[in-house]
Parts: C-alpha cells; sequence; structure tokens
C-alpha cells in the first residue's frame, strides 16, 4: 500500500463533493421530520432525481436545467407519498418503502436508454480572491456551484427553522399536531409543503450523484445514500448544523475507503466498501445511546382532525 | 325581561345555534348573551355540548344554524384567527402547548402577529407579573408544573387583549391555592371590562366567581340562573335532570395491612413526566385510600409502580408481606395486585379489539385463560360476556371493538375486568374521569362494595368531590411526593390543600 | 366536500375487499403504463396474469416456476409480518436471505463431496442461524441501545452484500471454476441439492417449508398468547405494556423468527433453483416481500395467495419481457403501484367516506 498517494489536501476538497448529496437528501429529511412526518422514501426520491436529472441533463445539454429537472420529479413523487400519508391516512413507514421500491422501478424504467452515455460536463466555480487562498482556496472554493447551493440550502434551513415565524409553526406543527391544529394552523397544508421541500431536496442529491459525482447512470447508483441521509438525520438531532457536520463526516470516510481502495490498500476492496455502511450503524448506535433527544414530538404519528 | 337587556347590552349574543354529528345533535338551537366584564358560567355534564358550544365561538367548528352577534356585529369566524383578531381569545383544557419549545415560543404560536422575539419576551415578563402569574420566557414549556403551563395558556391570550376569553375546566390541573390566584386575576380582568366564559362541572366554583349561568343537557339550553344566588345541589339537579344516587357505605372495620409502600422512589419513563420520591404509605384489607393531587404530580407514575409496568427496588413494595417491588405485571396480577390505569383507550384497553381480546388483555392470569401458551377463547369470551352483563355495559356484544363504546360504557368494562377477578388489592387512577354521571355512580359502588368485601382499593383522582365521597383516608400527591394519609371524616379544604400543594411535606414520610 | 371519519371499529369487510380492489386498480394503470411505453394494455395484462398459468405452450413450464417463485417471497413475508404487526420494522430481509445463503451453502460447501444424509438438514439449520444471526444484530442493537431496526437492519443489507461479493471470489469460489466468481454448482453436489419433491411442479423443500411458516402463524396469530402479544404490541404498545408483554423478547422474537425465515429462503434458493453462490445471485425477494406482506394483510393466509399472486409477476412479467419486450424495470413499478393503491385503498377499511355539504373547519 501507497498512502502517499493519498493528497490529504484533494481528500478534503472530494470529500465536500461526495458529502453533497446527502448533505442535500439530509437537510430536506430534517424539515420533513421537523413538521412531523417521516418519510422512508429518500432513497427513492433520490434514484428518481438522480436519473430524471440525468436524462433531461443531457437532453438539454444543461446540467443547471437537469437539476432543476430533478427537484421538480423528487417533489412530484414526494407529493404522491404527501396524499396518501396526509389525506388517506396510511402508515408512514409502509407508505415510505413503497415510496423507495416504486421509485427504484420508476428509474431503472427510465434510465434504460440512458445507460452508458455521459454527463454533459458542469462547470467549476472558482471563487475569486478566495479560491486563490493557500490550502484552503482548493478545498473550499473550487468547487462546481451546487456544492454551495446545498450549503446555501443548509444555511437557510437553518434561519427559516429558527428564526422565522413560518419555521416556527413548523416546528409546532410536527411537534403537537393536536395543538398547532386548535391554534388553527393548517397541519396538512404545512406538512405537505415540508414533504414537497424534502422531495425536491432528494432529488437535487440524487441528480448531484448522476450529473457530478460520477457521472453518468447507473441503475440504483444512489445504493442506500437515501437512508444513509435519514440516519444522518438522527445523528444531526434534527438540527441543520449538525446535518452538514454528519454529512461531511460521513463523505470524509466514503473518500478515505475509496482512496484507500485506489491506494491498493492491503483490506480487501469489499470490506473497503461496506465501511460507510458499518460505520453509519456505529454512529447510530452511539447516537441512541445518547437517546433521542429533540426529536419531533407528532413525528411518525397519523393526524385525523375529529372536528 | 331581563333577557331582552341582556341582548341590548352584550358583548356577544349566540342565537339558534345548532350544529350535529352524525348520531347526535351536538348543540340544538343555543341562544345566550354574554354581557362585558361578566363572569359568565357554562355548566353541564360531559357530552352535554359545552366543547362544540365553544369551539364554534373560537372558529375550530362552523354552525350548521344560527348566528352569532359581537358587539352588535354579525360574528362567523372561518378559523380561530379570525376569532382572535375579533377579541375571542381561549384557554384550552387540553392540546395546546408544545412541551418542546420555550414559553416565548408558545405564546409566539397562539398570536397572529408577535412582536419580534426580544420584545416579546419583554412584553410577557411585564404582562405575567402585572396580573401575578409570573413566568420565564426563556424556559421550555415541558419542565413546566401543570399551573405554569396554564400560565402561558392565559398570558397567551392576555396579550391580545381579548374582549372574551373562554377558559375550558381551568382549575383542573390546579390546587386550591393556585385556584385562588386565578381567580384575583380574572377578577382583575373583569374589572378592565374583559368578559369571561367559564366552563365548568365544579359548583362551589362556578358559585364563587360567576355572575351568570348558563346550563346545558344533551345539546339544549335547560336553564340560566345567577349561580351565587342557587345551592350546589340545585345546581347540580340542573346539570343532570333527576336526582343522583348517591352510593352508599357500611361502616367497616378495616383488616390487616396488604399492601406496603416502603420508600418507594422511581424515575419516570417520560422525559416530561414525575418521578416519585420516598412515598410510604400501607393500605388495609376492607379500607379505600384516596389519593388526590393536582394532575401531573405522579399519579401515572404511581400506577405504573404498582402495576409493574415500572419496577422498584426489591424489598420496598411488599403485598401481604412478600416482596413485589421487581415482580412483572402478571406474576403482580397473579398475587392479587390489580390496577386501572386512567387512559382507557390504548393504556388500560386497546380500542381496535374487541372486548373479548380485551378481557384477556388482563385476565389471562387469574382468570386462566391460557393453557401452556395457547388461548382458550371460549373461556375468554365467557369472561368478556359476564363482565358485560354484571356491569352494564350497553354494546350488541364482546365481538365489538372497546373503542366503539362510549367513554363511560368501556370504563365499566375496565373496571368489571378487574373487580370480577377478586382481586386482593385495586389500585384505579381517575375512575370515573369522562364517564356520564350514571356510570360514574355505579363505578364507585362497585369499588366500594369490593372494599366491603374484603380487598383493600386505592382510587387515584382528581375529583376531590368523588373521594370525599367514598374514601376511608386521604392523602395527595404532590411532586412526586405523597403527604401522610388522615381520616377523611371531619376533613376540611385547607388540609387538603395544603397536602396538595406539598405544605406538609416537612411532616409526610 | 368530502371527508373521513374515524369507523368505531375496523370493517373487516373493506379489509377483505382492498387486496382485491387494488389488484384491480393495479391493473388498470399498468394497463395505462405499458400503453405509454408502445405496447397493447390488455395483451400486456394478459401475458403476465394470464398466460404463465393457461397458455398451451408456456404454461407447462411457467406453472411450476409459480411455486419456485412464490415460497421464497411467502416465507420471508410471514416473518416479516410478524413484526410489521407489532411495530417492528426489519426491512434487511435481503440480507438476511443472503447471509442464509452464505452461512447454508458452506456448510455444504464445507463438506463436498460427501453423501451423508445430514449434510441437507445441516444447511438448512446453517441457514435459518445465519439469518437469524443477522437479524439479531439490529435486534440487540435496538434492545440494548435503542438503535433504529429500520437503518440499522437496512445498512446490514448492503453489508451482506459485499460479503456476498467477498466470498463468491474468495471462499466459496468453485476451486474447479477456472477462476470465474461462484460457488461449485449444487446440481452436481446430490445430498447438498435441494431437490424438486414432485417431479414437474417446482415443489421443493423451500415450498414446503413455506407452506409449514403459513400454518405456524397462524396457529400463532389466532391460538397462542405470543401472538396475541404481538398483535396486542401493534394496536396498543401502551397496552401491551400494561399487559405484562415483555418488549425486549417480543423484539428479539419478531426479528429472529423474520431473519430465520428469510435465511431459510436464501438457503433453499441457492442449495436449489440458483443452484450456486454468485456474486448477484440474490433478486430482491427480500424488498419483494415487503409489498407480499402488505398485500396479504399481514395475514398468514392473505401472505399465501399474495405470494401467488407476486410470483405470478415474476413469471408473467419475464414471459411479457420475452414476447412483448416489455422492460424488466416495468414489473419492478407494477409492484411498487400494486404497494401503493393498497396502502391508498386501506383508508377505506378504517374510516367511512362522508359526502357532506358543509365544509368543516
Amino acid at each position: 500500500m501507497d498512502l502517499s498517494q493519498i493528497n490529504p489536501l484533494l481528500l478534503l476538497a472530494s470529500l465536500m463533493v461526495a458529502a453533497t448529496p446527502i448533505l442535500l437528501a439530509a437537510i430536506g429529511e430534517a424539515v420533513v421530520e421537523k413538521a412531523g412526518v417521516l418519510n422512508l422514501g429518500v432513497e427513492g426520491m433520490m434514484i428518481t432525481g438522480a436519473v430524471v436529472g440525468f436524462a433531461i441533463g443531457v437532453n438539454t445539454g444543461s446540467p443547471a436545467v437537469g437539476f432543476v429537472a430533478a427537484a421538480v420529479a423528487g417533489a412530484a413523487l414526494s407529493m404522491l407519498f404527501g396524499v396518501l400519508v396526509l389525506y388517506l391516512m396510511s402508515n408512514q413507514v409502509a407508505t415510505g418503502l413503497g415510496l423507495t421500491l416504486f421509485g427504484l422501478g420508476l428509474s431503472s424504467l427510465i434510465g434504460k436508454p440512458y445507460e452508458g452515455m455521459k454527463a454533459p460536463s458542469m462547470a467549476k466555480w472558482d471563487i475569486p480572491l478566495l479560491s486563490d487562498i493557500p490550502v484552503l482556496g482548493p478545498i473550499l472554493f473550487r468547487h462546481d456551484p451546487m456544492v454551495y447551493v446545498s450549503l446555501i440550502i443548509v444555511t437557510a434551513t437553518w434561519y427559516v427553522l429558527t428564526r422565522t415565524r413560518a419555521g416556527l409553526i413548523l416546528r409546532g406543527v410536527g411537534e403537537n399536531h393536536d395543538a398547532a391544529h386548535a391554534l388553527g394552523y393548517k397541519v396538512v397544508r404545512v406538512r405537505l409543503m415540508a414533504i414537497a421541500f424534502g422531495g425536491a431536496c432528494a432529488g437535487l442529491g440524487g441528480a448531484y450523484v448522476s450529473l457530478v459525482r460520477v457521472p453518468q447512470w447507473v441503475e440504483g447508483m444512489t445504493a442506500g445514500a437515501g437512508w444513509i441521509a435519514l440516519a444522518i438525520v438522527v445523528f444531526a438531532s434534527w438540527r441543520p448544523w449538525r446535518v452538514l457536520l454528519g454529512a461531511y463526516l460521513f463523505g470524509g470516510i466514503t473518500v478515505l475507503q475509496l482512496n484507500l481502495q485506489a491506494a491498493g490498500a492491503a483490506i480487501p476492496v469489499e470490506i473497503l466498501a461496506m465501511s460507510p455502511y458499518v460505520v453509519t450503524i456505529l454512529v447510530l448506535v452511539v447516537i441512541s445511546l445518547r437517546g433521542q433527544h429533540g426529536a419531533p414530538g407528532s413525528l411518525g404519528r397519523i393526524f385525523h382532525a375529529t372536528h | 325581561m331581563t333577557g331582552d337587556t341582556r341582548e341590548n347590552e352584550a358583548l356577544l349574543t349566540l342565537d339558534g345555534l345548532t350544529k350535529a354529528y352524525p348520531g347526535v345533535i351536538a348543540n340544538n338551537k343555543v341562544s345566550f348573551s354574554i354581557l362585558p366584564g361578566e363572569v359568565h358560567a357554562l355548566l353541564g355534564e360531559n357530552g352535554a355540548g359545552k366543547s362544540t358550544l365553544v369551539k364554534m365561538i373560537y372558529g375550530l367548528v362552523k354552525p350548521d344554524e344560527g348566528r352569532m352577534i359581537l358587539n352588535n356585529a354579525p360574528f362567523s369566524p372561518t378559523n380561530p384567527a379570525a376569532a382572535r383578531s375579533s377579541g375571542v381569545a381561549m384557554v384550552f383544557q387540553h392540546f395546546s402547548l408544545f412541551d418542546a419549545l420555550s414559553v416565548a415560543e408558545n405564546i409566539a404560536l397562539g398570536m397572529d402577529n408577535p412582536p419580534h422575539a426580544r420584545a416579546l419576551s419583554a412584553r410577557i415578563r411585564e404582562v405575567s407579573n402585572a396580573y401575578g402569574l409570573p413566568l420565564d420566557p426563556e424556559r421550555v414549556v415541558g419542565d413546566l408544573s401543570a399551573g405554569e403551563r396554564q400560565r402561558v395558556e392565559i398570558i397567551r391570550c392576555l396579550l391580545q387583549d381579548p374582549k372574551l376569553l373562554i377558559m375550558d375546566e381551568p382549575t383542573s390541573v390546579l390546587t386550591p391555592q393556585e385556584v385562588d390566584i386565578l381567580f384575583e386575576t380574572l377578577r382583575k380582568l373583569t374589572a378592565e371590562g374583559t368578559a369571561i366564559l367559564y366552563i365548568s362541572h365544579k359548583l362551589e366554583e362556578i358559585r364563587s366567581l360567576c355572575e351568570h349561568a348558563t346550563v346545558l343537557r344533551l345539546g339544549h339550553v335547560v336553564d340560566t340562573c345567577d349561580p351565587r344566588e342557587k345551592s350546589a345541589r340545585e345546581l347540580a339537579e340542573m346539570m343532570v335532570g333527576d336526582t343522583l344516587h348517591v352510593p352508599s357505605r357500611e361502616a367497616a372495620t378495616p383488616g390487616p395491612v396488604v399492601l406496603a409502600m416502603n420508600d418507594v422512589s422511581m424515575k419516570s419513563p417520560s422525559a416530561f413526566g414525575t418521578n416519585l420520591h420516598n412515598i410510604s404509605v400501607e393500605v388495609r384489607a376492607g379500607e379505600v385510600l384516596g389519593i388526590g393531587g393536582v394532575a401531573g404530580n405522579g399519579q401515572d407514575e404511581l400506577l405504573a409502580v404498582l402495576s409493574g409496568e415500572g419496577r422498584a427496588q426489591s424489598g420496598t413494595i411488599t403485598l401481604a408481606g412478600d416482596d413485589i417491588g421487581a415482580l412483572y405485571p402478571n406474576a403482580r396480577r397473579a398475587r392479587g395486585l390489580l390496577t386501572a390505569p386512567e387512559e382507557r383507550l390504548g393504556h388500560s384497553a386497546a380500542p381496535d379489539m374487541s372486548l373479548t381480546e380485551n378481557a384477556l388483555l388482563t385476565g389471562a392470569v387469574r382468570k386462566q385463560l391460557v393453557d401452556r401458551g395457547f388461548l382458550r377463547w371460549g373461556k375468554t369470551e365467557a369472561f368478556a360476556k359476564t363482565i358485560i352483563a354484571e356491569f352494564d355495559v350497553r354494546t350488541p356484544g364482546p365481538d365489538n371493538a372497546a373503542g366503539s363504546l362510549s367513554g363511560g360504557n368501556l370504563q365499566k368494562f375496565v373496571i368489571g375486568r378487574e373487580v370480577l377477578q377478586d382481586p386482593e388489592v385495586l389500585v384505579v387512577n381517575q375512575p370515573t374521569w369522562g364517564v356520564d354521571a350514571s356510570a360514574a355512580a355505579a363505578i364507585r359502588q362497585s369499588l366500594l362494595d369490593l372494599a366491603h368485601h374484603g380487598a383493600a382499593v386505592i382510587v387515584i383522582s382528581q375529583d376531590l368531590d368523588e373521594l370525599m365521597e367514598i374514601a376511608d383516608r386521604f392523602t395527595a400527591l404532590n411532586e412526586g411526593r405523597l403527604a401522610d394519609p388522615v381520616s377523611t371524616q371531619g376533613l376540611d379544604v385547607e388540609t387538603i390543600g395544603l397536602m396538595m400543594g406539598g405544605g406538609e411535606q416537612e411532616t409526610a414520610a | 366536500m368530502i371527508h373521513l371519519e374515524k369507523r368505531p371499529q375496523p370493517s373487516k369487510f373493506w379489509a377483505g375487499l382492498t387486496p382485491v380492489l387494488a389488484v384491480i386498480a393495479t391493473m388498470i394503470a399498468g394497463g395505462f403504463m405499458f400503453w405509454m411505453l408502445g405496447k397493447a394494455p390488455l395483451e400486456a395484462i394478459r401475458t403476465i396474469f394470464w398466460d404463465p398459468l393457461f397458455h398451451e405452450t408456456f404454461g407447462p413450464y411457467s406453472r411450476p416456476q409459480l411455486l419456485v417463485k412464490a415460497a421464497p417471497l411467502i416465507l420471508i413475508a410471514v416473518g416479516l409480518s410478524l413484526g410489521f404487526r407489532a411495530g417492528i420494522w426489519n426491512i434487511g430481509a435481503e440480507g438476511q436471505y443472503i447471509m442464509g445463503a452464505i452461512c447454508g451453502a458452506g456448510v455444504g460447501l464445507a463438506f463436498y463431496p460427501s453423501e451423508s444424509i445430514l449434510i441437507f438438514p445441516a444447511m438448512v439449520l446453517a441457514g435459518a442461524l445465519g439469518g437469524w444471526a443477522w437479524a439479531m444484530i439490529p435486534g440487540l442493537l435496538k434492545v440494548r441501545f435503542g438503535t433504529n431496526e429500520i437503518l440499522v437492519s437496512l445498512m446490514l443489507v448492503y453489508v451482506a452484500e459485499n460479503l456476498l461479493a467477498s466470498v463468491s471470489q474468495g471462499l466459496l469460489k468453485n476451486p474447479e471454476g477456472m477462476g470465474f466468481p461462484g460457488s461449485r454448482n449444487f446440481r452436481d453436489f446430490p445430498a447438498a441439492y435441494n431437490t424438486e419433491l414432485i417431479s414437474g411442479t417446482g415443489m421443493h423443500w423451500g415450498v414446503a417449508a413455506a407452506f409449514v411458516a403459513v400454518i405456524f402463524a397462524y396457529v400463532l396469530l389466532t391460538r397462542h398468547m405470543l401472538g396475541f402479544q404481538v398483535r396486542l404490541t401493534g394496536e396498543a404498545p401502551r397496552a401491551a405494556r400494561f399487559a405484562g408483554v415483555n418488549p425486549t423478547r417480543l423484539i428479539l422474537f419478531c426479528l429472529g423468527t423474520s431473519g430465520a425465515l428469510a435465511g431459510l429462503a436464501g438457503l433453499f434458493e441457492v442449495s436449489g433453483p440458483s443452484g450456486q453462490v454468485t456474486i448477484d445471485f440474490n433478486s430482491g425477494y427480500g424488498f419483494t416481500a415487503i409489498i407480499v406482506a402488505f398485500l396479504g394483510r399481514l395475514h398468514p393466509i392473505g401472505i399465501l395467495l399474495a405470494g401467488l399472486l407476486m410470483a405470478l409477476t415474476y413469471i408473467g412479467g419475464e414471459l411479457a419481457q420475452l414476447m412483448l419486450g416489455l422492460p424488466g424495470a416495468a414489473i419492478q413499478m407494477f409492484q411498487g403501484m400494486l404497494m401503493f393503491f393498497l396502502l391508498a385503498m386501506d383508508v377505506l377499511s378504517h374510516y367511512r367516506i362522508r359526502f357532506n355539504k358543509t365544509a368543516t373547519a
């Protein structure tokens, strides 16, 4: 093994790229869960976003249009979940699982003609001045626009949740939907909007995998990223900045194991490949040792206004 | 006609309000007026239609027929925000606080145009002190006591300068001393011209606070009066419509100690629950021990530590001399310690399961409904039928889901299920909560009969009248501590209040 | 204005009818999807649901396949349904299936080329144990630390897939396979082969096990205290604790049983229809079984029927792929739609639909 092949600067820079899909999906899901809804369909929305983003990106030649389409597709798929869960009061766990199974089927159906194609390339933004800072510049300021977009979304989510009335209402709905209803807030409407936001973010995250990270379409390419995003929301105790931390930690592990694979480490490839999942389990265990602090009070419960 | 003069000066007039739900008319042509600065009582039993009526005033429910006039203008709020902007505010009995949010956030959610966070906190401090209800805006609501939680709701209303304040059973969670503070606040408010619509079934309270009362029965207005001029008994008869069955009680000499708790402490399993501290008490065969206290002072936890859902250190709870502190629920049932928790739907009964299955829920051990792991459905159904027959449970049959029964009938089933298992000790929490008067009387009578036949009965209740009626000895829970029991003979409200408020803490245990 | 009113008790009538309605709705929506893909909808539906059973040419080949495909689905779904009823969500059956196959096949291959009649029973035991142990990981983590079993069991699928890749290229690789990945084929190892019991029916040991599992689950749920506790925990968890149900025991029982059954399914598959451990021998049965469990209303008999129906869509889907060039993914979508329609229609068994003139706030 030649560890000297691993360049720590490149490692840190690629960490942000590796973390972005999960970060996007996780911040969306954090908002959904803050509103009191558990959507286990993140993986299905991500993979759908991945295939739609890729297909539209290839057809229009514009990754930006691809991303927009992926967000719309993710949101549209999430509305299927939203209607079932909020209006038909189906079980959230089962419906989320159904969404994932459905999304996997849908994506492979749409994606067949696109296998083997190459994504239109996305220009990197070298942010002037900042990107020239020694060491930090290449790590932080020489990425594609979506990396910055994801950071903007995290910041905006934090701001809206903690500093605005809309965020307060959303948290109220997630904490105690009966009380929110009694005070006259539209529980179903708030939740529907949160679910749509979560779907759009998951779609963006998926498109990032197919348009930037890989960049091509492979069936089932999100490979559990949606589930890891769900785990990161728990890890983060539903707080935006900790979602960022969790996603970047996880991105670090992914990049490290890929680098070790490339460097020809003595550890078998399969062991390295399974390490992100094992680490996720370990993190979940450590988190649960601390207790489920911060879980929204109405998370996963069915809301039915009785009057 | 006094009616006309009232209407002319009225702040709010209800005219022929009607609201029907499938199978029941919740309100049938309800009309009355509320004057500015008056405390107006809305009296009635559970199910009389009080909640539906106030929900219509607060914009949560739309009336089928009838109209409302507020300040001489038609008033038909389509949602609570509309009601609030017209000057109507409401303090809820349940479901309106957000545990994980701060006091200030909770209050902001109840306002339509809250000021900025810092300004709001300042206002909360100012107003809460002005009305004698001090509150820290930064505290998390889940950590507050029941009384403080109610303050949050009241302050939330007061910050909007309401013209009409609706209060739904506000004192059910307060100690007598806290009730006095509340009444003082309410009097300050009425002096400033605010009208208060006060919903309660506590007659003494209404007599001391309200100037006018409207009595509802089965959705109709059956009477109006000045409650200060009526006796509690007269008011009760207006509410119920016929004379009450008062449980009879033959004096019995208590037998030997059956259940003893000796310095029991337990951490509450829920994050916002109350821990139990050093509880010591003995119950004798043939007696009813009444445990009072304001909601949220450890009632659920006390029941759990006795039912076996929570466990105490071994040696701290003994049943007929045997240590049962570490035993699981069914092992305790086998020895004769039976319990009935407060929450019927989902705790003492599974709502979507049949009555037969619910009979199995606690009856499996003592009624031998299980044979080497296999269920004896025939025997179980027979047991369910016995409960239904002996406790007059109104249901088409044992195959019906528990959730399809009315509160009173289900509670009769739950109590019957335990009583018919011949317990040595029966512990019940809120046995008649949300139950109609006749079912409540039947349940109390069955508890008295059980004690008369030699069982020890512990009744945990927030209804002091109920405890005075059936208990031989009285004690109270306060912040997870239990006062020393005293005989109910000659007990006065002062002492009860002190016990509930923890005034006897030093002398207790 | 339409609104929903909760029924005082769930309607048994609708509970039985909704799966049928869901299947019909899925056929209609599926037909529409096939039409969008440029296929004749009725022909596609007939090819999927009718031809595998009754077509002159394909029927004789397809009919035995029905049991072969249904057995693992039923076996896994029966196990999952126990947990789902109790609110314990094992969604990593795919991983337990893989681990059962690896462990069972590993035991068999270790004794190659022995002819002892004990080999196959030993493999069955090892398969069940492998699946059980894999499911015990989320189980123990949940009871010990309160860790979310949904996420852990799912993560373990990916771990199992990597282990499968590793052993099929390493530990279990056929020494005589000329360097190709994959184990020895059990067809060449009679003592360890899960053979067809009745020729021409597709009936193998796994099918027998599936039937036994259905009966076992039926008796458990309707006649046994443990089954009552499972149902009670799902209906009202607090009432279950009050009734003396030990949640720890119940979680371990549900996860362990579903893991063992999934492991068995994997073993029967690898030692029979599939024949060898290969890098991609798992085909998603563990996930499809989730749909089967719900379609069967978490009831053993329902699962039996749902498993057969789902097997039919697999076989019919392959046939449609062959005959009409229908993409394989369309069938996966079709199955996903079925789950959605089912969940959507479930509302009818718990709520009554009311049409009223006045809107409620």
